[in-house]
């Protein structure tokens, strides 16, 4: 558990950070979403004390994290970030080992876990452990990277916009493969970004910061349901909203009695694909079946809009 | 002579000039028709006499000569296969550099120990034209460092066979080193002590300096300044200016004149030396330093690195390129420079050059001058290979 409590940080008489308050429970991700200047890069690296506060106290799991020197609090911290910042004169297999190598592992225990890492990342330990990150391709280079901040097992990850360099395909790749080593590893995730969107698809919970003020801490349903300013409002994108409510649904979880005819969607699907499926086919209502391809029922167009609607 | 370009035209290629090779082959042209090959002087201080390829040399060997040079030069002037060009330019400096000699024995009169031969114009003039063909060969190769090396470790062994089988003792510039052979060696290892000491000196004080002024940002810009002011004051103004404090440490602190550390001789050249290397290697340095990726930078910090791993992990290993880049200016300048050091009875190469100016012999000068040339074009040579092998390394595929 990360508690934030009354942090703020000044340069001379600007506040960047503007005493924010926020608790992100364990196993979660929380999404800091602003524009740029709004502070959540600061806040972020106030965490792992890249930046001093000001004033106020970060706890982890009920510890000040001023209570170890700087560089000791950092390496129990994973931190992954735009551009993914390999070091060029290093391999792969030695990128991914650096903070293990920190912390003194045995070279046994380095390389398996090296190995673990590369080959969850579906990357060949014997291709590219002794590559260099010039020969790898902006995908890989960003599962490199995220490996590398992963390596010593932390419980906190920090990632700042660490998907901001690829292309969309890539981005939802990797956003994917984010989610299950999540829930593989139960990490803690702070992840910052300036894309609505990735916030909504990533997010437990969505802080939303406006010039170093936390403006909404809440559930993304919540923040696309009560925005809490004019601000929020804008950034979620006004045209956007039913969409994205929907987008936060599984089909299964919208799924009526009866059939329908064609092709079936899976349970699993968002319900914005399945609306996407619906207004592009035609049809009034597709059939629904679970991964082992037994029918759930079906999913309606009247449904679905109903549950785009703004809740109550 | 004009059998090359009726070959090409026999082949189908279209006859096509090689733009370097125009200027080598009119180089070359003029070198080997119009300027003399050797000059003739009944002793070492008079005037000498021209003479030219075919004069200067035995009856067959004068147009075998000539006609090599054509050949080679024809060769450059037209593009031909890259080792066709190597092989051309390899044999016309061999043969240049084997005739030379056979001009000195030829020349000088049964007996006679006074007279003076030494190549002239037309000689050296050849040899630039085809050192500049070599090198462009060598360069449009791509080779490998280790293979530019191998390359001056052979153009070296040829010099120093040449050296040894004497056919060249018959040449001024020998004769003058004949009789200061002892003095020779000793002015040429101080020379290299003067010009390693003071690069070795200003990598233990630049380097942590440059660390500093990176670090820290007020320094970086008065630091910098500083040596670029001291760089800017000529090298005997500034042997001029160290006489006077030096002289005062030596009669104060008796240690320092223990040393040797006196107003003039070793001291002053190898503080002055030192001065000059600071910039290059403290400049370089701070721009190495800056050029590390920023991502890099804050990846290192943010996993946890201290200061030191983050200099000696992260920064120090991108910015050595840039770093030795840095020492390879110094290393070539201090070659250079340190041949001023015998103004001021710091010795070196340089006393040879001043005996020989202050004489009108110039082969006394050239007897300083061409090892001068000779070592800091190896440095270059050797530096810029390390300092490829060291950039390249991490950029070598790795393929398991």
């Amino acid at each position: 558990m990360i508690e934030i409590e009354g942090i703020t940080k000044r340069y001379d008489a600007t506040a960047v950070v503007d005493d924010v308050s926020m608790v992100i429970e364990p196993r979660t991700i929380a999404v800091i979403v602003g524009t740029s200047g709004s502070g959540k890069t600061t806040l972020l690296r106030m965490i792992n004390r890249l930046v001093e506060p000001t004033a106020g106290v970060i706890k982890l799991d009920g510890a000040d994290n001023r209570s170890l020197p700087g560089y000791e609090l950092r390496r129990s911290i994973g931190y992954a970030i735009q551009g993914h910042g390999l070091f060029p004169h290093r391999t792969v297999a030695q990128n991914i080992a650096t903070v293990p190598v920190l912390l003194g592992w045995d070279k046994a225990r380095i390389k398996a876990r090296v190995d673990e890492l590369m080959t969850l990342y579906q990357l060949d330990p014997e291709a590219f452990g002794p590559r260099y990150p010039h020969e790898l391709s902006g995908g890989q280079q960003q599962r490199v990277g995220v490996a590398r901040a992963l390596a010593a097992e932390p419980n906190v990850l920090l990632m700042d916009e660490p998907f901001g360099a690829l292309d969309p395909i890539i981005r939802t790749k990797a956003q994917e493969d984010l989610l299950t080593i999540q829930k593989r590893f139960g990490t803690t995730i702070i992840l910052v970004t300036h894309d609505m969107e990735e916030a909504v698809h990533m997010g437990d919970k969505i802080a939303v910061m406006d010039a170093g003020k936390l403006v909404q801490y809440a559930k993304p349903a919540e923040i696309l349901a009560k925005p809490a300013s004019a601000f929020v409002e804008t950034l979620v994108g006004a045209s956007e909203r039913p969409f994205r409510l929907l987008s936060l649904g599984r089909v299964r979880d919208a799924v009526e009695k009866g059939t329908a005819e064609g092709e079936a969607i899976p349970g699993d699907a968002s319900q914005r694909d399945a609306l996407a499926e619906l207004l592009w086919s035609g049809r009034p209502a597709l059939p629904v079946r679970d991964a082992d391809g037994k029918p759930l029922g079906r999913v309606t167009l009247d449904g679905l809009v109903k549950r785009s609607a703004r809740p109550a | 002579m004009r059998g090359a370009p009726e070959r090409l035209t026999g082949e189908g290629v279209p006859i096509r000039f090689d733009k370097l090779g125009v200027v080598i082959a009119v180089i070359a042209a003029y070198a080997a028709f119009a300027a003399p090959f050797a000059t003739f002087r009944a002793n070492r201080i008079v005037p000498g006499q021209a003479r030219s390829m075919l004069e200067a040399l035995p009856a067959a060997t004068g147009p075998l000569l000539l006609a090599i040079v054509v050949v080679a030069a024809l060769v450059a002037l037209f593009k031909t296969p890259l080792l066709l060009r190597l092989a051309a330019s390899a044999a016309a400096l061999a043969a240049l550099a084997l005739l030379i000699g056979v001009a000195g024995t030829f020349l000088t009169p049964t007996g006679n120990t006074f007279a003076r031969i030494s190549p002239a114009s037309g000689f050296w003039i050849l040899i630039f034209a085809f050192t500049l063909l070599l090198a462009d060969v060598l360069t449009r190769l791509e080779l490998s460092p280790w293979a530019r090396v191998g390359v001056l470790v052979v153009a070296s062994a040829a010099v120093a066979l040449l050296l040894i089988s004497g056919s060249w003792n018959d040449l001024s510039i020998l004769k003058e080193y004949a009789n200061r052979a002892d003095s020779f060696w000793a002015e040429g290892s101080k020379h290299v002590t003067l010009a390693l000491g003071s690069l070795l000196a200003a990598v233990i004080i630049g380097l942590p300096l440059g660390i500093l002024c990176h670090r820290v940002e007020r320094l970086r810009a008065s630091v910098l300044n500083v040596l670029n002011i001291i760089q800017t004051i000529p090298s005997i103004a500034l042997f001029g200016l160290l006489i006077a404090p030096l002289g005062w440490v030596a009669t104060h602190v008796p240690a320092a004149a223990a040393l040797g550390i006196r107003g003039i001789g070793t001291a002053p050249a190898f503080v002055a030396l030192f001065l000059y290397s600071l910039l290059p290697v403290v400049a370089n340095t701070v721009v190495g330093l800056a050029g590390v990726p920023r991502a890099a930078n804050d990846a290192a910090r943010g996993m946890g690195m201290t200061d030191r791993q983050r200099l000696f992990g992260v920064e120090f290993p991108l910015a050595f390129p840039v770093i030795l880049t840095g020492i390879r200016i110094v290393l070539v300048q201090n070659i250079g420079l340190a041949t001023i050091a015998a103004l001021i009875g710091g010795g070196g190469f340089g006393v040879f050059v001043f005996q020989g100016v202050g004489q009108t012999a110039m082969d006394l000068v050239l007897l300083g001058a061409v090892p001068t040339v000779a070592l800091a074009f190896a440095a270059a040579i050797i530096l810029d290979a390390v300092i490829e092998m060291t950039a390249t390394r991490r950029r070598e595929a790795s393929p398991a």
